[in-house]
C-alpha cells in the first residue's frame, strides 16, 4: 500500500488534468452562437441591476417574443472590445446595445447585420441622428434615444455679474459674459478637454460651430475654435483642470457652485435637480450666432450577425420591442435622453418644458461618423483630442497643433 | 521503499523494467499539471501576443481572423512614430527614478526600524497603507491633490507664497507628477523585503564592530550594504519589473497626458489597443512584446548577478 499512494496521487493528478482541460474546452464552445431558445442582450448600462426598468423590459420583450432573454451589461468602454472578441469565436450576442460612434466601426468589421436583413423599421428616426448608424448606404441599427450637449448655468452668478443669459448668442457675446463673471471673481466656464474620445466630443461644438469640418482639422475655422478655448484658458476664464477632466469631474465643479458656465449633456438632467442653486440651460452658440451643430451622444440597438439567420426574426421582435414609442419613452425617462423620434420628443417636452432645449440640440445635431467618415473619424478624433491637448497644456499654438493633426490624421 | 528493495533484486529483470515504466509515467503524471498550467496560461498568451504584433489587425480581420501576416512591420511602425522615443525616454525616467528613490527611501527607513522604539511596530504598519490601497484610490486621491485649481498642493504651496503649479496639466510637471504617486506606492513594498533582509543580518556582527569602534556610518557600509545585496537585487528586480508595467496610477492621473509628456510604453500599448473607438491590435502587441523584452533582459542580469553571487 504504502509504495503504490504516489503512483494513485500521479492518476488523480492526470485525471484532474483532463478534466480541467476538458472543461476548458468545453466553455469555449458554448455561448450565444450555439443554436438555443436563450437569447441575448448586451447593453452598457452597468447601473441598471437585475430589477431595474430597463431590464424588466428586456425580459418581457423576449417573452413577448416567445424566448428567454439573458441579459449582459458591460462598461461602455469595456463593451467594443468584447463584442469584437465575442464576434471573433462566432458567439457574438442577439441583440447589441451600442455606443452610436462605434456602429460604423463594427459595421465596417462585419460584426453587425444590415437592417434590410434583420427587417428592423428604422422609417420614423430622425435621419440626422440614424445618420451615425449608417455606412455605405446601409442602416445597421435604431437609436434608442439620443444625448447631446447644452450650455448649463449657474443663475445667481449670473446675475451677480450682471450677465443676461438671453444676450449670449455667439462667441463674441459668450467670451464677454465670462470677463464679466471672471471680474466678479468667479470661474467663467468648465468643460472636458481630456485625452480622450469624451474630449473630442466637447469639443466639436466649437469646432462645428465656427464652420469647420472634420476632414480638414487644421483649417481657418478651426484654429479659431482651438483658439477661443485656449484664449479662455489663458485669461482664467476656464480653470486649467479642464485639460484633465472628464464630463463627470467638470460638472462636479459647475456642482460645487464656483462656475458660471458648464458644457454638459443631456443625461445630466437628474443630477441638475439635485443642485444646490437654480439653474438654466442654452444651445451652445455658434460662432456668429444661432445653435451650433452639437454631436449626437447615446446608443443603437444593432443586431450583430448570426450563423443562424433564421434567429433574425426573433432579434427583430425583441428589437422593435424595445424601440416602440411607448418603450422608448420610458427608456428615455430612465436614461435622461431625447427620444429619437418627432412624436416621442413632443410628448417628452409637453411633459417637462425644460427638455425643450434639448429636442431643439437634438435637431441641430450630427453624427460623428457621419459625412459618410464612418471609420475614418477614431483616427480624426484621436489627432483631435491631442491637438486640444498640446494646445491647451501651452506646447503648441492652435494652427500648429492642428496643422500636426491634420497631417497625422491624414496619413492613417 | 524498505518493502521493495528485496523483492526487486529477487524478481526477474523485466519485473523491474516495467516498475522503472511505471515510475516514469507518474513522474510526466506529476509533471503534467504544471506543463498543462504553463502552457495554457504563459506560453499560449505570449505566442498570441507574438502572433497578434506579427499580423496586420484591422477590426474586419481581427473578427473574421484573417489578418495577413506582414513580418516586423508593427515594430517599424511603432519604432517610426513620433510617440516612441518620449515614450521610451519617459520609461526609462519613471522606472529608474522610481526605483532609485523606492530603494533608497525604503532602505533608511528599514534600517530606522530596525532600531526597535517604542511604537515602532504601529508606526511600520502606517507606512504600509500605500501598498494596502487599492490602485485607483491612490491615484484618485494624489490627482485630487494634485489638481491646479482645488488641489491641496497647490492650495499649501499658496500658503507659503509659492504660485500655483500645474501638476496634471502641464507638459514640464506631469511626468514628475505621476513619478511621485508612483515612488509613495513603492516605498512600502521596498521598506518590508529590506526590513525581513536586515533580521537576517546577525547581531553580533553589529556588537564586534561596535567594540572595535566603527562608527553608525561605517557599520551601514561595511556590514548591512553588502550582506543585504541578495536581497537588494531581488528588491531592485521587482521594483524594476513592477514600474515597467506600471499603467494604472498614469493612466487615471493624466491618461499619459497631455500630449504624451507621461506616456509610457505601458500606458502607450493600452491606448493603442483599447484607448481609441478604433484599436490597433498589432502595434499594441508590439509594444507590450517590447516590455516582455525589456523585462526579460533584466531578468537574466539578474540570474547572472546571483550565479556571481553563488561563485563568490
Amino acid at each position: 500500500m504504502k509504495t503504490s499512494t504516489p503512483r494513485r496521487l500521479a492518476g488523480v493528478a492526470v485525471a484532474v488534468t483532463a478534466a480541467v482541460g476538458l472543461t476548458a474546452c468545453g466553455s469555449t464552445g458554448g455561448g450565444a452562437g450555439a443554436a438555443s431558445t436563450d437569447y441575448t442582450v448586451w447593453d452598457p448600462y452597468p447601473q441598471f441591476d437585475g430589477n431595474a426598468a430597463w431590464t424588466k423590459l428586456v425580459e418581457s420583450c423576449g417573452d413577448k417574443a416567445g424566448v428567454k432573454v439573458k441579459r449582459t451589461a458591460f462598461d461602455t468602454t469595456d463593451l467594443t472590445n468584447k463584442v469584437l472578441l465575442a464576434a471573433q469565436q462566432g458567439n457574438a450576442p442577439d441583440v447589441l446595445v451600442v455606443d452610436n460612434p462605434v456602429v460604423s466601426t463594427l459595421a465596417d468589421a462585419g460584426v453587425l447585420a444590415a437592417t434590410d436583413d434583420t427587417k428592423i423599421e428604422t422609417s420614423g428616426v430622425d435621419p440626422n441622428l440614424l445618420g451615425a448608424g449608417q455606412l455605405g448606404g446601409k442602416t445597421y441599427g435604431t437609436p434608442i434615444g439620443a444625448n447631446t450637449l447644452a450650455l448649463f448655468y449657474n443663475k445667481a452668478i449670473l446675475q451677480a455679474a450682471g450677465v443676461d443669459p438671453a444676450s449670449v448668442k455667439d462667441w463674441a457675446s459668450l467670451t464677454a459674459a465670462l470677463a464679466k463673471v471672471a471680474g466678479a471673481g468667479k470661474k467663467g466656464i468648465t468643460f472636458s478637454a481630456i485625452g480622450t474620445e469624451e474630449g473630442s466630443f466637447q469639443f466639436l461644438p466649437w469646432f462645428w460651430g465656427s464652420g469647420a469640418q472634420l476632414n480638414q482639422l487644421d483649417s481657418a475655422q478651426g484654429v479659431a475654435a482651438l483658439t477661443l478655448w485656449s484664449d479662455w484658458l489663458k485669461a482664467g476664464y476656464a480653470p486649467n483642470s479642464v485639460i484633465n477632466n472628464t464630463q463627470t469631474t467638470s460638472w462636479q465643479d459647475f456642482a460645487a457652485g464656483n462656475v458660471a458656465f458648464a458644457e454638459n449633456g443631456t443625461w445630466q438632467l437628474g443630477n441638475a435637480k439635485k443642485l444646490g442653486f437654480e439653474y438654466g440651460t442654452i444651445t451652445v452658440p455658434a460662432q456668429h450666432g444661432g445653435a451650433a451643430p452639437v454631436p449626437t451622444g447615446g446608443e443603437f440597438v444593432t443586431v450583430p450577425t448570426q450563423k443562424d439567420t433564421a434567429r433574425y426574426a426573433t432579434d427583430q421582435k425583441i428589437v422593435s420591442c424595445l424601440t416602440n414609442p411607448d418603450n422608448i419613452y420610458a427608456t428615455d425617462a430612465t436614461l435622461s435622453y431625447v427620444a429619437p423620434a418627432a412624436a416621442v420628443q413632443q410628448k417628452q417636452a409637453a411633459a417637462d418644458p425644460a427638455l425643450q432645449v434639448w429636442v431643439d440640440a437634438v435637431h441641430a445635431a450630427k453624427g460623428r461618423t457621419s459625412d459618410n467618415l464612418g471609420t475614418k473619424y477614431p483616427k480624426i478624433s484621436e489627432q483631435m483630442w491631442t491637438a486640444v491637448q498640446a494646445t491647451l497644456s501651452g506646447s503648441k499654438s492652435p494652427a500648429a497643433a492642428l496643422q500636426a493633426a491634420q497631417a497625422a490624421a491624414g496619413k492613417g | 521503499m524498505t518493502t521493495i528493495a528485496p523483492r526487486a533484486t529477487t524478481a526477474a529483470v523485466p519485473a523491474g523494467r516495467r516498475r522503472r515504466n511505471l515510475d516514469q509515467w507518474a513522474a510526466w503524471g506529476f509533471l503534467l499539471p504544471v506543463t498543462v498550467y504553463l502552457a495554457v496560461f504563459y506560453a499560449y498568451p505570449l505566442f498570441r501576443n507574438i502572433d497578434l504584433s506579427l499580423r496586420n489587425y484591422t477590426v474586419r480581420s481581427f473578427v473574421q481572423g484573417d489578418a495577413p501576416f506582414t513580418g516586423l512591420a508593427n515594430y517599424g511602425t511603432v519604432l517610426g512614430d513620433p510617440t516612441f522615443l518620449p515614450a521610451l525616454v519617459h520609461t526609462a525616467v519613471f522606472t529608474g527614478a522610481s526605483i532609485a528613490f523606492q530603494y533608497t527611501v525604503g532602505l533608511a527607513l528599514a534600517v530606522f526600524f530596525r532600531q526597535r522604539f517604542r511604537l515602532s511596530a504601529t508606526l511600520r504598519a502606517m507606512f504600509l497603507v500605500p501598498w494596502l490601497l487599492p490602485l485607483i484610490v491612490s491615484a484618485s486621491t494624489w490627482s485630487w491633490m494634485l489638481n491646479s485649481d482645488s488641489g491641496i498642493v497647490n492650495t499649501a504651496l499658496g500658503l507659503v507664497g509659492l504660485g500655483p503649479v500645474n501638476w496634471l496639466t502641464s507638459p514640464q510637471w506631469s511626468l514628475v507628477s505621476v513619478l511621485i504617486a508612483n515612488i509613495w506606492i513603492g516605498i512600502p513594498f521596498n521598506l518590508v523585503i529590506l526590513y525581513s533582509g536586515l533580521q537576517t543580518i546577525p547581531d553580533s556582527l553589529y556588537e564586534a564592530a561596535a567594540l572595535d569602534g566603527a562608527s553608525a556610518w561605517q557599520r551601514f557600509w561595511r556590514i548591512t550594504f553588502p550582506l543585504l545585496r541578495p536581497v537588494s537585487a531581488i528588491t531592485l528586480l521587482l521594483g524594476l519589473i513592477y514600474t515597467l508595467k506600471v499603467f494604472d496610477v498614469i493612466w487615471i492621473m493624466t491618461r499619459g497626458g497631455p500630449t504624451d509628456s507621461s506616456t509610457t510604453f505601458a500606458t502607450w500599448s493600452y491606448r493603442l489597443g483599447f484607448g481609441t473607438l478604433l484599436p490597433s491590435f498589432g502595434p499594441a502587441a508590439a509594444v507590450g512584446n517590447l516590455l516582455v523584452v525589456t523585462a526579460l533582459v533584466f531578468g537574466l542580469v539578474y540570474i547572472r548577478f546571483q550565479r556571481k553571487l553563488e561563485a563568490s
